[in-house]
């Protein structure tokens, strides 16, 4: 069992693909990080040797900050933002889309779930 | 887009001269600008800054966290009184 940084890799999985389940690795890190320890990228995660397994989490733990630690860098990060009352840090604190984006309609992963607004009146003169 | 690394960052011309002008003497006093999307300098840090929001002027308390951000972020120029409530 390959156990990386915290992490269970998936055992099934090619070697590029298993990586990715790391929090802050994507395919491009993943593909960067393989190259690095000179693991094919083929290989499947149980087809791992020990030495590998060493090499991969060498150049990991050197040259990445990843999982809690990169979670925790990326609040501080937004936790700067409100703090010094920036107009991103505001929109931050609202909830609402940060980086300039229409909120007349969508805007939902932000916002949330629509909130009905109940009885709302017609407009009578 | 990003800014040209070139060019370098754009600080306000008189905006910084007034800035120095200051801090050579020190003493402490507002200054009133327009310049929003002018970059804060870390000049400009413990210096009170009042930024037009295009209705009055917004003053700023520069600390050190902002440099590096532009004026305008922090004056903003849009206020949201809530939606909907009894008929007003």
């Amino acid at each position: 069992m390959a156990r990386i940084v915290g992490v269970d890799l998936p055992k099934n999985k090619r070697g590029v693909i298993g990586l990715t389940y790391i929090y802050g690795i994507g395919k491009s890190t993943a593909q960067e990080i393989l190259k690095k320890a000179k693991v094919d990228e083929d290989t499947k995660v149980k087809d791992w040797t020990d030495e590998q397994i060493a090499s991969l989490r060498s150049v990991i733990n050197e040259q990445y900050t990843l999982e809690g630690e990169l979670r925790s860098m990326v609040q501080m990060n937004i936790k700067r933002l409100m703090d010094i009352a920036s107009y991103r840090g505001i929109r931050h604190r609202t909830g609402l889309p940060v980086r300039g984006q229409k909120t007349q309609n969508n805007a939902r992963t932000r916002k949330g779930k629509r909130k009905t607004v109940a009885n709302k009146k017609k407009a009578t003169k | 887009m990003s800014r040209s690394l070139k060019k370098g960052p754009f600080i306000d011309y008189k905006l910084e001269r007034k800035v120095l002008k200051i801090n050579e003497s020190t003493k402490k006093q507002v200054i009133k600008t327009w310049a929003r999307a002018s970059m804060i300098s870390p000049d400009f840090v413990g210096h009170t800054i009042a930024v037009h929001n295009g209705n009055k002027f917004i003053p700023v308390y520069v600390t050190e966290n902002m440099v590096g951000h532009k004026l305008g972020e922090f004056a903003p120029t849009r206020q949201f009184r809530g939606h909907g409530g009894k008929q007003r």
